[in-house]
């Protein structure tokens, strides 16, 4: 067994103690959390098994998640920073600038675009055996989580380079991870839930993140957005949690304000919508995949 | 619930929405397109005062199962038998937790683990090592386990040499050999097996067969579904028939699950083309009809009525015979019996004109099965009019109450069952 599992060492059984089930109509929507938490061990091996396979298919393995960042932040510079000439607040370099909003982007897009295909994709599990279908998007999720932690090993080393230092507020830096995770796993499971009926919902999903792209701050500053229209700019979540990256990373150079207040209604929103339709149309899953 | 009942099922309905003519979307396009047509079609509906077609659509309610119950006793195994849309997956598929039921209640006291597939979340790229813990893992065996089981089931698997390889360049073979290990050392106290074993080679097969003989012989509980009548029989005890979603044959002896279960699978229509003709040079014979009528007192289990109608002609003198032929399930000539074996045909010289006979058949002789009764006729000691082999049969299921003693609790073996005069002298 190769030690990536070995986190797993200290898992309990999926189906510990006395053993009685009743099975009846709404039975599982009545015991669905403690359901999750008996499967937990599978869980871990389906993450275990993504992340695996993740990095056992390409040639290059783990520098797929430096590359990708990596060409990106190029282009951003050399385009954005050199010949358009952006401006690059409080002295903070602009590859860095650029890079601390570039993080949780490639987070955000890669648990939308995993997640929201994982039920579809795991067809085969689900009309051969039971579990909590949840799992299957937050396993998937997983991958995502490790690559976005090699980028931020990345990241370290640009700030060494550009000889770059953040101060005290980097300690914050898990809770807009969080806040990233949590304004994509909604929509992602909202999606999950509908592509397993409906499978052209898997199109909306890149369309999503191309012009997500262009209304977050990745490439520019919140400045350049008139006051006026902050409210309606904040609506979109990413808003939020970049600024937030940015404020975290780069001294507290970022543009926070009331005004991103909406975005994080919108987080909540659509995690209670995600999570509500999944839970109600999960148990006919197998029925209609 | 008692506590050697390992599976209680009580009332168990599981009903599916389907489209009545048309197919269900499958892309929220097709969905939308379909929403308008169909809204547009209520409100024509709605216009026209036909409330019904307003809101159904053209939705049909499919029920899967309607109305099962059975108990399953703790170590005993069973096979569910029925053909294709019976209701079997179905069933499997609530037992396994896979999809809710419409209506009634499941109990299963003790650890389940249900194998509705050999190699569930198989992945190509992974070695076979690290297969086994995966789907180990999803048959919802422990690390612990599988750890302390993964020499063996290794071993079992015959793949040794190729553990460390991806299974993706195993031969089909080796990957089921693989999975089947893995589930082979599952250790529930109730096992749910769906028609698994109808994949790999006829030896691994046997191995594997042999292996789910131990789990059922260590006092677990077996629930085996297949199609594959001589697997069921060397894992099974009991039995049960499903049938358009509903029980056909209650839980019981193996034995009579599947004589029923054979019979029902021969076309019914088998020579029956009415009316039947039959001719030589000394008459002829018309069948119009030949069926089975219940007895009227059915609580008594001594006769089930044959009626046989139809029009017979003389040419010579000779008289015209009618009767059965009767053969087991498994074609063995049981009894043949003609109509003028009574008083009443030997004074009336055989069958003549118009004629509407019946014959009650001694259930009480008969032991319990499916039997294949076939009709005869002859011009007597001249020639047959409808050959032995030819004429048209109908099944016979035999099902006795074992009502004649107190002590007669179950079938018996053998051909024939009668109850016997025993006398103390």
């Amino acid at each position: 067994m190769p030690e990536s599992t070995s986190t797993l060492e200290n898992g309990a059984k999926p189906h510990p103690g006395r053993h009685f089930t009743i099975i009846e109509p709404g039975r599982t929507a009545s015991n669905y959390w403690r359901d999750l938490w008996r499967f937990r061990e599978l869980f871990l091996v389906l993450a275990w098994r993504d992340v695996t396979v993740r990095y056992k298919q390409s040639i290059i393995g783990v520098g797929w998640a430096l590359i990708r960042p990596l060409l990106t932040m190029v282009v951003f510079t050399v385009i954005f920073g050199r010949i358009a000439g952006l401006p690059s607040p409080g002295g903070v370099p602009y590859t860095i600038m650029v890079f601390a909003a570039m993080l949780p982007w490639f987070l955000f897009s890669s648990l939308l675009g995993d997640a929201s295909g994982s039920v579809a994709g795991a067809g085969g599990m689900i009309s051969k055996i039971y579990y909590p279908r949840l799992i299957n998007p937050f396993a998937k999720s997983i991958v995502s989580l490790i690559d976005f932690s090699i980028s931020l090993a990345l990241l370290a080393v640009l700030m060494v380079a550009y000889a770059f230092a953040p101060d005290w507020r980097v300690l914050f830096l898990p809770v807009f991870i969080l806040l990233a995770v949590a304004a994509a796993m909604g929509p992602a499971l909202l999606l999950a839930a509908l592509n397993v009926r409906y499978r052209d919902f898997r199109f909306i999903v890149p369309f999503i993140i191309q012009f997500g792209l262009y209304v977050s701050p990745v490439g520019f500053s919140s400045a350049v957005v008139p006051e006026a229209w902050r409210w309606v700019y904040g609506l979109n979540p990413l808003v939020a949690v970049i600024e937030g990256f940015r404020w975290c990373l780069l001294r507290g150079e970022a543009q926070l304000g009331l005004w991103v207040l909406p975005g994080l209604g919108v987080v909540a929103l659509m995690m209670w919508a995600g999570l509500a339709y999944f839970k109600r149309t999960e148990r006919t899953f197998a029925d209609v995949i | 619930m008692n506590s050697d009942v390992a599976i209680s099922v009580e009332n168990l309905s599981k009903v599916y929405r389907i489209m009545g003519a048309t197919k269900p979307p499958d892309t929220f396009r097709d969905a939308l397109v379909g929403a308008g047509a169909s809204f547009g079609k209520k409100l024509a509906a709605l216009a026209k005062g036909d409330a019904y077609a307003a809101i159904g659509g053209d939705m049909e309610d499919f029920w899967a199962l309607k109305d099962v119950s059975f108990e399953v006793k703790r170590g005993e195994a069973v096979g569910v038998i029925g053909r294709n849309g019976a209701g079997k997956s179905t069933l499997l598929k609530i037992l396994s937790r896979i999809t809710e039921p419409t209506e009634g209640r499941v109990r299963i006291n003790g650890r389940v683990a249900s194998l509705l597939e050999v190699g569930t979340g198989f992945h190509d790229e992974l070695t076979g090592r690290e297969n086994i813990f995966l789907n180990g893992a999803i048959l919802g065996m422990s690390r612990a386990e599988i750890r302390a089981k993964f020499d063996e089931i290794v071993a079992f698997s015959g793949v040794e040499k190729f553990i460390d390889t991806p299974v993706k360049r195993y031969s089909s073979g080796m990957r089921v050999r693989l999975a089947f290990a893995v589930a082979a050392h599952l250790e529930p106290e109730i096992l749910i097996v769906d028609e698994v074993l109808a994949v790999g080679d006829a030896e691994f097969q046997k191995k594997c067969l042999g292996k789910m003989q131990d789990v059922s012989g260590e006092g677990r509980t077996v629930f085996f579904v297949s199609h594959n009548l001589s697997a069921v029989k060397r894992l099974c005890s009991s039995g049960i028939l499903l049938s358009n979603g509903a029980v056909r044959v209650p839980l019981g002896h193996l034995g009579n699950v599947i004589d029923v279960y054979q019979a029902e699978m021969k076309p019914a229509s088998e020579g029956n083309d009415f009316p039947y003709l039959g001719d030589n040079e000394f008459g002829s014979i018309e069948i119009w009809c030949f069926e089975i009528v219940r007895s009227s007192n059915s609580d008594s289990s001594d006769a089930d009525i044959l009626q046989i109608k139809g029009l017979a002609k003389r040419k010579k003198s000779t008289p015209i015979n009618v009767g059965v032929d009767v053969f087991t399930a498994d074609g063995e000539h049981l009894l043949r019996s003609m109509c003028t074996d009574s008083q009443e045909f030997i004074d009336s010289n055989g069958v003549e004109g118009d004629f509407h006979i019946k014959l009650s058949m001694p259930l009480n002789l008969i032991n319990n099965g499916s039997y294949k009764v076939r009709l005869i006729s002859s011009a007597h000691q001249a020639g047959w009019l409808i050959p032995p082999g030819e004429g048209p049969a109908l099944t016979l299921w035999v099902d006795r109450l074992f009502n004649v003693s107190p002590y007669w609790t179950r079938a018996r073996p053998g051909l024939i069952a009668p109850q016997l005069s025993w006398l103390d002298s």
